[in-house]
């Protein structure tokens, strides 16, 4: 890709001592890197809480009636488990920590355009999480709404709403600092010659989410505000007692949520475009197609909110419009996934890890997407809404695209992060673990979604207990691939062995420097010219 | 390295008419709420915070003496606003 890059001799970035020690060297650190970091360790920790609440309703639910919890601690446990997975984890997860430590080091740039406001933003997310989760264990008890705070029931449930709907509020600040961050940054610090064509796809992926994030998270803000006030005001915004429109907060809460999907799952989709041609060995099939794929994603995703309001009461002409849109946007799905596989045809593979992360990604994809498009058509929707199949589909999309795409980053770039290398079988293991798990968890949700089993229920009829029991097991095996996954990364971060500065032969930018990087990466900003993957 | 720098001086009398524009609007969308428009009555509202937030832009954060590229950007930000409202609508003119 480059021609002239001069190695860097100051200290890692992780070895480095500036003005404070300890801790405070991190939580107080402008470094692109540490920032990256901090969200990676802040998340890793919810994700564990919120990974064993989902375990917990699954154990709940291998037979029917209370087995270990009642209604409305399953109640309160899938919203915390949302609320969790979504505003702190799926959401800010890739751009977060991945495009903080990537993007300044794929573009050649030093650090973000404004490290402090990127340090603000952590130091945000930490705060809105804090409000977030502190609902929990004070006042009238956990939400119980599901992480979608549905009107009118968000504002009448007993329940402690408030800290929970102000912690996602501050949260949006958080987003829309990053988002903010990431434009300028790509706008202004890329590297001599690195045209915008010439940028590796992760950035442009990571460009497309950020205007997302800037444009998109200041309304569901707004919305969040305006139960707040209708909590504690009584102004009816949404609660027809009040003269207010329930359908309406259903309106703005997706024109921010489905947004978001893509802001979970476009960088997904850059992740997946930087591991396949490094593994093939191959200039990517497709680069524009992808890159102009991104940015229609990103744009027709806008568009698309009303298919999760399909029995919602919505006009004939709003729900076909919809529709229509809803199929719209997986073209450029589509085209990407194409583009993938061509790239892998007739390509040297070389089969590690973060590639099979990246197979496994596309195989999973690929049901989820397919089974949105079942969930788009009008007439299959009316049976299948607030079904377990919306809950398999989903999970399909949101851990099977987002979820694999993160630990398939974590896989690829983790030699770069840490300087050193994870045992790989034991990486291999856990990921065919992980796998099987998930299959075997989500797979039963869609056939149980068919014949009529509701989501958000504790308790189900006799006719829906096998299904149950498999989905249930598979719970356990998943979790059990996550822990082999964990251990076998955390372990290696001290123990693992001394890893190469390019491991992957890789060709973007941040193989060519040290791993770990040094603290201001390139010791002389590198002149771009070549395309990202020059393989030839 | 000292860069060239475009600076542009806005006369105080513009920003003052811009004021009283702004505040004529503002009396003006409270005062149509009292008039029976019917559908077009959040038609006239987003019309008026419309031309309000345009003056704001091109005078006060000077959009207008700035590159055209940003005039780009941020007119993209509007028609993207506009498509979002004109699909909410067809649920609420049609329902």
């Amino acid at each position: 890709m480059t021609d002239t890059v001069i190695q860097n001799h100051e200290p890692n970035y992780l070895e480095y001592q500036g003005r404070y020690k300890g801790i405070f060297s991190w939580i107080f650190s402008t470094d692109h890197k540490r920032i990256g970091l901090l969200y990676l360790y802040s998340m890793l920790v919810l994700f564990s809480v919120a990974a064993i609440l989902g375990l917990l309703m699954k154990i709940e639910l291998i037979a029917p009636g209370k087995t270990i919890m009642d209604a409305q601690t399953y109640n309160s446990f899938f919203t915390l488990h949302g609320i969790t997975m979504i505003f702190l984890i799926v959401v800010p997860g890739l751009p977060a920590v991945f495009g903080n430590f990537f993007l300044p080091l794929m573009i050649g740039a030093k650090d973000v355009a404004f490290p402090k406001l990127n340090l603000l933003s952590w130091w945000i997310y930490i705060l809105g999480a804090t409000i977030a989760l502190s609902a929990q264990f004070f006042g009238d008890g956990p939400p119980d709404t599901g992480w979608t705070f549905y009107a009118p029931y968000s504002f009448r449930t007993g329940t402690n709403m408030l800290p929970a709907v102000t912690g996602a509020f501050i949260l949006g600040f958080s987003s829309i600092a990053t988002g903010l961050n990431f434009i300028v940054t790509i706008h202004r610090m890329r590297a001599p010659g690195m045209t915008w064509m010439k940028m590796p796809l992760f950035p442009w992926a990571i460009y497309g989410t950020s205007w997302i994030q800037v444009l998109a998270t200041p309304i569901v803000g707004i919305t969040l505000l305006m139960i707040v006030l209708e909590r504690t005001l009584q102004i009816g915004f949404f609660d027809p007692a009040l003269g207010g429109d329930p359908i309406l907060y259903q309106h703005l809460f997706w024109i921010y949520s489905h947004p978001a999907v893509y802001i979970m799952i476009l960088p997904a989709m850059g992740v997946i475009s930087e591991i396949i041609p490094t593994f093939a060995r191959k200039t990517i099939f497709g680069y524009k197609a992808i890159v102009v794929s991104t940015l229609a994603i990103a744009f027709v995703g806008y568009f698309v909110w009303g298919h999760h309001m399909f029995t919602s009461g919505m006009s004939g002409t709003a729900l076909y419009t919809f529709s229509i849109l809803t199929f719209l946007v997986a073209i450029p799905s589509a085209i990407k996934i194409f583009n993938w596989v061509a790239t892998l045809h007739k390509a040297s593979i070389d089969i590690q890890t973060p590639f099979l992360w990246a197979l496994c990604f596309l195989f999973v994809f690929m049901i989820g997407g397919l089974s949105g498009m079942v969930l788009g058509a009008l007439s299959a929707n009316v049976h299948l809404h607030d079904t377990a199949f919306v809950v398999a589909h989903f999970h399909f999309i949101v851990f099977g695209g987002t979820g694999y795409a993160f630990f398939g980053a974590l896989h690829y770039w983790y030699p770069k992060m840490f300087g050193r290398m994870y045992d790989k079988g034991w990486a291999n293991i856990g990921l065919a673990v992980f796998f099987t798990g998930f299959n075997t968890l989500y797979l039963p949700m869609f056939y149980l979604g068919m014949i009529g089993m509701p989501r958000r229920y504790y308790d189900y009829v006799e006719e829906f207990h096998g299904p149950n029991i498999v989905s249930s097991f598979g719970a356990m095996l998943m979790i059990s691939g996550l822990v082999i996954i964990i251990t076998n990364l955390v372990r290696s971060a001290r123990k693992g062995e001394i890893a190469e500065a390019d491991p992957w032969k890789g060709k973007t930018l941040e193989w060519t420097i040290a791993s770990p990087p040094p603290l201001e990466n390139f010791a002389e900003i590198p002149v771009v010219t070549k395309q990202p993957y020059d393989y030839e | 390295m000292e860069k060239e720098q475009h600076t542009h001086i806005v006369k105080y009398k513009t920003y003052v008419f811009v004021l009283i524009a702004l505040l004529l609007m503002t009396f003006t969308s409270v005062a149509i709420t009292s008039l029976n428009l019917g559908p077009y009555t959040v038609s006239a509202a987003l019309v008026l915070a419309g031309i309000k937030s345009l003056l704001v832009l091109l005078i006060f954060m000077h959009l207008k003496f700035d590159k055209k590229f940003y005039a780009i950007m941020v007119a993209s930000v509007f028609l993207l606003l506009g498509c979002v409202i004109f699909i909410t609508f067809l649920d609420y003119l049609y329902r």
